[in-house]
């Protein structure tokens, strides 16, 4: 699928590190489109059933895959790909990164419309109801994400994109973009910490 | 690296986006019950009037790249009004009409507009296709 021309190593440990070569890759991966439709219709037909299994299944599946994403890249692969070399975080980034640009969007579409379609459904979003303020709670983390999210990791992810795929990519471009997107993802994956406090306890009372 | 000076755009659009999500928390912590729209109003305006200052601002950076701004900008208007539309059928769906419709839905056409200007400016700033081009044409 991506045809990768990762540069050498430079073979002098005092020469600064050659720009890297022009990547041939997928800014937004064409085959992955459908299986984003296929996601959208499930969440469409969800809503408009309103039955409990359907938006239960995608709030709960797009959440735990958001929360584990959010997790594995900002705690696990974050520190390690900070501690790789150049070419073969270029290499890793430019496999990883178009997935993201479609899988992330995805994920947080279907967690928030089926889990508000889910508390309205079940009344956890009405004030009267005990959990209410861990629902609010809940928002309010999601709120901070959804910032954080949307104004620094998303942009960073296309931006670092683009810079790889000109004729000569910046060496310092992408490791300033690749900074703010791993450093967002590591806040992001302490915040998921919160919600998984938030949920389990709305889903235990 | 030559770093060209631009408007604070990404601290103003995370205020702009921030103002619309504090809004829209706010309304839906309260809906379907009787909410008060006037800080929902309130936030709403604020954050447009942010995203319109800070567009304009940068409409006053000398040779900022228009043209890859706007063809990042449309995909990423395409892509976020998607999910706008999304989280709308949702409270369509749900009934919900009257003033805390028409907040929800303002407010999300603005998070449908601030996100995609983020993008395209984070891809514009690093733009070098002008510079390529001066660079072909002299050799």
């Amino acid at each position: 699928m991506v045809e990768v021309a990762a540069p050498a190593p430079s073979r002098s440990e005092a020469a600064p590190p050659a720009p890297p070569e022009r990547l041939d890759f997928e800014i937004v991966p064409r085959a992955g489109l459908a299986i984003t439709a296929v996601a959208m219709v499930m969440l469409i037909v969800a809503i408009a059933v309103n039955k409990l299994w359907p938006l239960e299944f995608l709030h709960v599946a797009g959440g735990a895959a958001w929360t584990i994403i959010d997790l594995f890249l900002g705690l696990v692969l974050g520190p390690i790909i900070g501690r790789m070399s150049i070419p073969a975080r270029i290499e890793f980034t430019t496999r990883l990164m178009p997935k993201m640009v479609l899988i992330m969007p995805t994920v947080v579409t279907l967690t928030l419309a089926s889990g508000w379609q889910l508390a309205t459904k079940l009344g956890t979003n009405l004030t009267v109801n005990p959990n209410h303020s861990w629902i609010v709670a809940s928002f309010i983390v999601v709120g901070v994400m959804a910032v954080l999210a949307l104004g620094l990791l998303e942009p960073a992810n296309i931006a670092v994109l683009f810079e790889l795929k000109k004729r000569r990519p910046n060496p310092e471009v992408i490791e300033r973009l690749m900074k703010r997107f791993i450093y967002c993802a590591g806040i992001l994956g302490v915040m998921q910490i919160a919600t998984l406090v938030i949920m389990t306890k709305i889903a235990s009372s | 690296m030559t770093e060209r000076k631009y408007p604070p755009f990404t601290q103003l659009g995370m205020l702009s986006l921030g103002l619309i999500v504090v809004g829209v928390i706010y309304l839906s912590s309260h809906i379907p019950q009787h909410v008060p729209l006037g800080p929902a109003i309130a936030l709403l305006i604020a954050s447009s009037v942010v995203l319109i200052a800070n567009l304009a601002l940068l409409r006053r950076v000398p040779d900022f790249a228009w043209p890859r701004f706007f063809q990042v900008a449309k995909w990423a208007l395409l892509a976020y009004a998607f999910t706008a539309a999304m989280i709308e059928y949702a409270f369509l769906r749900d009934h919900l009409k009257g003033g805390p419709l028409v907040i929800l839905t303002l407010s999300l056409l603005v998070y449908a507009l601030q996100v995609p200007t983020l993008i395209a400016f984070t891809v514009a700033r690093y733009d070098t296709s002008r510079e390529d081009e001066l660079r072909r044409a002299a050799a």
